[in-house]
């Protein structure tokens, strides 16, 4: 997702300047019209219409748009990533999570997400001159500090309530995702308790149960509260 | 039109933690209840230990009567206030004690007592100029039978530190005297919680178990604590915390007495030419119904107290039932429990499974347990060191400025520390003051249309010089222990919404200076009685909610002894 192995995926920043038309039209399927008008000028990427999205695709898309799920996927990825300490958010279904709770629970920031995907991209082509999704994964981090301490600013980039207040918006959500009960979507193959060592719901814990988990003893039971 | 209901002895408003204990002593006595309730029956079945659901989602299939009545919040009069956050109460029979941490207090002597032992051992001059605090109009040991009832009412389980003036080490040397033991011996310590103890002894403190409406063994047919991990902000599901809708409720309706009606959404109390009320106006959806009684017990939570007193207007009370004197909403305060203190510890201390009336206390620095003779404020607080840990907040934790709260160097840190940390709960002796006042909102409504509560409320510099001092004790207490980290929270200044909310119709002497009498009964109308911590004057230094339902069994026991003087 982060690297740079598709280099034919059209920037934001070249959608907006009319220059990728074909892709634009394989990602918008409302603009198929223009695509005939324009093929003249621009062979359509068949790779890109093959294979549209760069995000796991399954139950997604009932709230977030597919440019605003490039976006928050990349996002998510670095706020808990894949490293040396085990899968992330978006190996545990994050992503999923998120978009299907915006149209439901989490309606209320529907509006905030919007803005602060927008805003994060716009920022990442304002000091790096690419798409969030499409940096390196140094430069997405670096980007996210600066949104982390509310140096990428507010209005500018339409941040709505300050840049940091969105980083802390997601960063919840995706904790809630990560580490909440599976049945909700997230925490897939139980990535968030394994990673701080929760050791799983119970329905009761004896004495020995207790003295077991203080002794390194008790084995995790890698179940949903609702199984 | 409001369909009228048939005519009872006794209506109560709100069936939580205090209007379900009141309406047990009325029911075994013979009287017709009817129990008010804006929430519907839930069940174990409702229970599960689900973090999302419980502590995140704010247990999304309940009655938000509450939540659409947030009281807005502000400084002082200068200001606008606004509403921020969400209700910390909910709407269910049992109410609010039914997801509770169940820490069942009794108040300690002193706390009945404030002014006059100031004066006595440090002089009148010690008591802040612009408190309004009074001593209660009675005192702790004409309390103690009330809440040694509502203990086995209950099933309370803790341990003793003073049966009738014999002081046993293992308990709390501070505590007033107890005519008998707890009905139960006290929720586990985890080896954690050992440490921390003995800890606290290397000190020369008196550490002891707190006490919990807990049951910690089979008793009146509830099974004991399991442990599971989600008892805070859950509801048991193994019925083994004392929630009124387990415990006196059930026990109101066996007698034929009781009638809960749920989902019935108070709106007015209504009064006759002579000033008495006549009984409860209430709505179930779109349908208006009156609920005629000789005896009104209104026993929401301190915010709606007061907001139902406000609402009810009427040529007797121009500005509100009982309000002649304008005390309705004065002497407010919320406890001051924030300025924590957070600890990292270099080994897991295996919360996991823990709930946060299981725990450490101290009790050195409450009260008037130390000599202030050479401290600037009266007062001090307990400290509470507990077992409750779930995922997502032990994912979200203090990182103590050892890594950033996300990315690689973030997940590395939550790995080893997920189960490290922990938090003291600093409960503090808060007073009221004269400019600390509950009021209707001008603006603000609630979905029927009524205006919300507004707090107008700050802690003043007593509170904020206990909670420097405590922290100080606290941190001590978390480096004796070997803690790694030790992170103080910053001291707030604005009393917000709060699950330790007081006052505002006060129990007093001098109908000048309160609202109800000295057993709960309304000054001004005779037979309407308040229910709830927005009759207590002080706040001590520790949880509130025994310390109303001993009141709440009281004011139900004394109507039924002289109901024909009430009832009129």
């Amino acid at each position: 997702m982060t690297d740079k192995e598709s280099p034919k995926r059209i920037t934001r920043r070249e959608l907006l300047k009319g220059a990728g038309a074909a892709g634009a039209a394989a990602i918008l399927p409302s603009s198929i019209g223009r695509l005939t008008e324009l093929e003249g000028e621009v062979l359509p990427d068949t790779s890109v219409i093959v294979k549209p999205l760069a995000v796991p695709s399954v139950g997604l898309q009932q709230s977030l748009t597919v440019e605003e799920l490039e976006i928050l996927d990349a996002m998510i990825g670095r706020l808990i990533p894949s490293d040396e300490y085990g899968p992330g958010a978006r190996e545990a279904g994050a992503l999923g999570y998120i978009d299907r709770e915006l149209g439901g629970v989490l309606a209320r920031y529907r509006e905030a997400y919007r803005a602060g995907l927008f805003a994060l991209d716009g920022y990442a082509e304002a000091v790096r001159g690419a798409r969030f999704s499409e940096l390196p994964s140094a430069d997405q981090d670096a980007l996210l500090f600066d949104v982390q301490t509310g140096d990428a600013g507010g209005a500018e980039f339409g941040f709505l309530d300050g840049s940091a207040a969105f980083l802390n918006m997601v960063r919840d959500h995706t904790w809630e995702a990560t580490f909440g009960d599976p049945v909700y979507g997230g925490n897939r193959d139980f990535i968030g308790w394994d990673l701080i060592r929760y050791p799983g719901p119970r329905r009761a814990v004896t004495r020995e149960d207790q003295a077991a988990l203080e002794s390194g003893e008790l084995e995790p039971l890698r179940r949903s509260a609702y199984e | 039109m409001a369909r009228i209901r048939q005519e009872t002895d006794v209506v109560i408003v709100g069936m939580g933690a205090a209007g379900g204990v009141a309406a047990l002593p009325l029911a075994e006595a013979g009287l017709r209840v009817v129990g008010l309730e804006a929430g519907t029956w839930l069940d174990r079945r409702d229970f599960v230990p689900d973090e999302i659901r419980n502590n995140v989602r704010d247990w999304p299939f309940l009655v938000k009567k509450a939540e659409g009545e947030r009281p807005t919040v502000r400084g002082n009069e200068s200001e606008t206030a606004v509403q921020v956050g969400s209700h910390p109460m909910m709407n269910a029979v049992g109410g609010t004690s039914i997801h509770y941490w169940a820490q069942s207090w009794r108040l300690n002597p002193w706390d009945f007592r404030v002014v006059s032992e100031t004066a006595r051992r440090y002089g009148a001059s010690r008591v802040p100029s612009d408190s309004t605090v009074e001593d209660w109009p009675l005192d702790y040991e004409e309390l103690e039978r009330f809440y040694d009832v509502v203990e086995r009412q209950l099933g309370v389980s803790g341990q003793a530190g003073n049966v009738r003036g014999e002081i046993d080490p293992r308990g709390n040397p501070f505590e007033g005297p107890r005519s008998r033991e707890y009905p139960m011996p006290p929720l586990r310590w985890t080896a954690f919680l050992e440490n921390m103890a003995g800890s606290a002894r290397q000190l020369g403190w008196h550490p002891f178990p707190g006490p919990a409406a807990i049951n910690t063994q089979a008793y009146d047919g509830r099974s004991g604590c399991v442990y599971h991990g989600h008892c805070n902000k859950g509801g048991c599901h193994v019925d083994a915390k004392g929630a009124t809708y387990v415990t006196t409720i059930p026990k109101a309706l066996e007698t034929g007495n009781l009638t809960v009606v749920p989902r019935a959404h108070a709106t007015r109390i209504e009064v006759d030419g002579e000033g008495r009320v006549t009984g409860v106006t209430y709505v179930i959806g779109r349908d208006e119904y009156f609920q005629p009684a000789r005896v009104v017990l209104l026993a929401g939570y301190t915010y709606e107290n007061v907001r139902m007193l406000l609402l009810s207007t009427s040529g007797a009370y121009p500005e509100g039932l009982s309000n002649n004197s304008g005390q309705v909403g004065r002497h407010y305060f919320s406890h001051y429990t924030g300025g924590s203190v957070s600890a990292l510890f270099p080994s897991d201390v295996n919360a996991w499974y823990g709930l946060p009336a299981q725990g450490v206390a101290v009790d050195e620095w409450a009260d008037d347990n130390f000599d202030h003779s050479d401290l600037g404020f009266i007062g001090g607080g307990n400290m509470w060191i507990y077992s409750d840990r779930r995922p997502i907040g032990a994912a979200s934790m203090s990182t103590f400025g050892r890594a950033p709260r996300w990315g690689t160097a973030w997940k590395g840190f939550v790995r080893e520390n997920a189960d490290r940390w922990v938090s003291a709960y600093l409960q503090k002796t808060t007073l009221p003051y004269e400019n600390n006042i509950l009021d209707l909102d001008p603006v603000v409504r609630d979905p029927l249309g009524s205006p919300v509560i507004r707090i107008t409320a700050s802690y003043r510099r007593n509170e904020l010089d206990i909670a420097r001092f405590l922290q100080e004790k606290t941190e001590q207490w978390f480096r004796q222990a070997g803690a790694v980290e030790v992170a103080r929270a910053g001291l707030g200044g604005t009393m917000g919404v709060s699950t330790h909310a007081y006052g505002g119709t006060r129990m007093g002497h001098d109908p000048e200076t309160s609202v109800v009498d000295r057993w709960g009964f309304s000054h001004e109308a005779g037979n309407l009685g308040l229910l709830g911590a927005s009759v207590m004057g002080t706040s001590g230094a520790r949880n509130p909610t025994l310390t109303v339902q001993a009141l709440s069994w009281r004011t139900a026991q004394h109507l039924t002894e002289n109901w024909d003087s009430i009832a009129g």
